[in-house]
């Protein structure tokens, strides 16, 4: 699986990287977890507001911190 | 509306911990725990119900909205409006930029909503009312608005398209109107409000720090600056009052939930509300870290003329609230 966190560097951005981690690590799910931070490369995904978590090339959530519930969500289904 | 919460407090310092009515310390201890109870409980309400009007009108949606409808002049006040009801973190502003510009948006018609998103937001509104009272708040709301929409409205007719960073021209080149429909998430209303609350929640305990230092900073000056001190130095004669004071202000980068509590102390001390108001909206408007994100797409000159115009504003508006109120 294909996991990008969309950001430019903000504390937000950096919580959701952590979490997307530990959700990943805890559940042991087969993933590679890249964080995008040009926001050249952010606006391919035409996101305004951000964090954003893109899974698989689709964008799963923008905007906000989903809860590690949520997360596992968009990891397995 | 707080009575009760008043009661209590005064039961738990003045009978519970036994501290003596008039002194210094309970006094300032008891300001300390009403206030921060008071404002916590009007934030968890104000923040939540943003949430509610924002999951109807997400960014996406104003943004088709801007970019398709006909306004007829409208589309700064609109712009403007959109902006209080969308949580606005400084690091979105980039993308939201972007966002707007390549649907076609007039470039005054963004500078309206970045004006507004973090001027007036659930969190100002929460603290406004927790400590000014309603009726500041709204003269504080719609003034925000106004301010957006004037400053948009004026930075449009500079026509500053030729100042933008060039990737951002190759994107206005290449912008057009979306004719697709923006298909809003389907999502149930039960379904949504889980989320809601939990982000409510998470906003709360993210400025949970400052607001509580700025409550006791502003306790500790209650209890022992005399009343009126400030009078002397930026009563409402002295002219450079609101300039100097905004001018100020506009490098600093704090969150309102610090800065609030320390102002109403202020206030309450003698310095005039407009001047307190413009300093309040020039540090949460315009700060330096917004200028180095805004580098990306702006050139310094562009950044220069945006603050500018906001702060001139600013400073307008800062000297009709010290007449007006």
């Amino acid at each position: 699986m294909e996991i990008k966190v969309l950001g430019t560097g903000c504390p937000n951005c950096l919580k959701l990287e952590k979490n997307v981690r530990k959700v990943v690590e805890d559940n042991s799910i087969e993933a590679n977890i890249t964080k995008v931070q040009d926001i050249v490369d952010i606006m391919a995904y035409k996101v305004m507001s951000t964090p954003a978590l893109v899974v698989n090339e689709v964008v799963v959530s923008k905007g906000r911190i989903p809860n590690d519930k949520e997360l596992l969500e968009f990891f397995t289904s | 509306m707080f009575n009760w919460l008043q009661n209590i407090v005064d039961y738990i310092v003045f009978e519970a911990l036994g501290m003596d009515k008039g002194k210094h310390l309970a006094e300032a201890l008891n300001f300390f725990i009403y206030d921060s109870v008071k404002i916590l409980i009007l934030l968890l309400f104000i923040i939540f119900l943003m949430g509610i009007i924002n999951s109807y009108f997400p960014i996406e949606k104003v943004q088709n909205y801007l970019s398709r409808k006909k306004l007829y002049g409208f589309e700064y006040l609109m712009a403007s409006l959109f902006g209080t009801v969308t949580p606005f973190c400084s690091c979105s502003s980039v993308p939201l930029f972007i966002g707007f510009v390549s649907g076609g948006i007039p470039l005054g018609v963004t500078f309206a909503f970045l004006i507004t998103s973090p001027l007036v937001n659930e969190l100002a509104i929460g603290l406004f009312v927790g400590l000014f009272g309603l009726k500041t708040t709204i003269i504080y709301v719609v003034s925000g608005v106004l301010l957006g929409t004037i400053s948009g409205m004026l930075l449009q007719t500079f026509k500053l398209e030729k100042h933008l960073t060039a990737w951002v021209k190759d994107i206005l080149a290449n912008a057009q109107k979306e004719q697709e429909a923006f298909i809003q998430e389907k999502q149930s209303f039960s379904k949504r409000l889980p989320i809601i609350w939990h982000e409510a929640l998470r906003i709360i305990k993210g400025i949970l720090p400052y607001l509580l230092i700025g409550i006791a900073v502003g306790g500790l000056m209650h209890g022992y600056i005399p009343e009126g001190f400030f009078e002397k130095y930026m009563s409402k004669d002295n002219f450079f009052a609101v300039p100097v004071s905004t001018i100020l202000a506009v490098p600093m980068y704090s969150n309102a939930s610090g800065i609030l509590p320390v102002i109403q102390v202020l206030v309450a001390k003698g310095i005039p509300l407009g001047t307190a108001i413009a300093f309040m909206m020039a540090v949460v408007g315009l700060s330096l870290p917004e200028a180095m994100l805004l580098k990306k797409v702006m050139t310094w000159k562009l950044i220069a003329v945006f603050f500018g115009t906001v702060s001139l504003c600013i400073i307008i508006s800062g000297y009709i609230f010290n007449l007006i109120i």
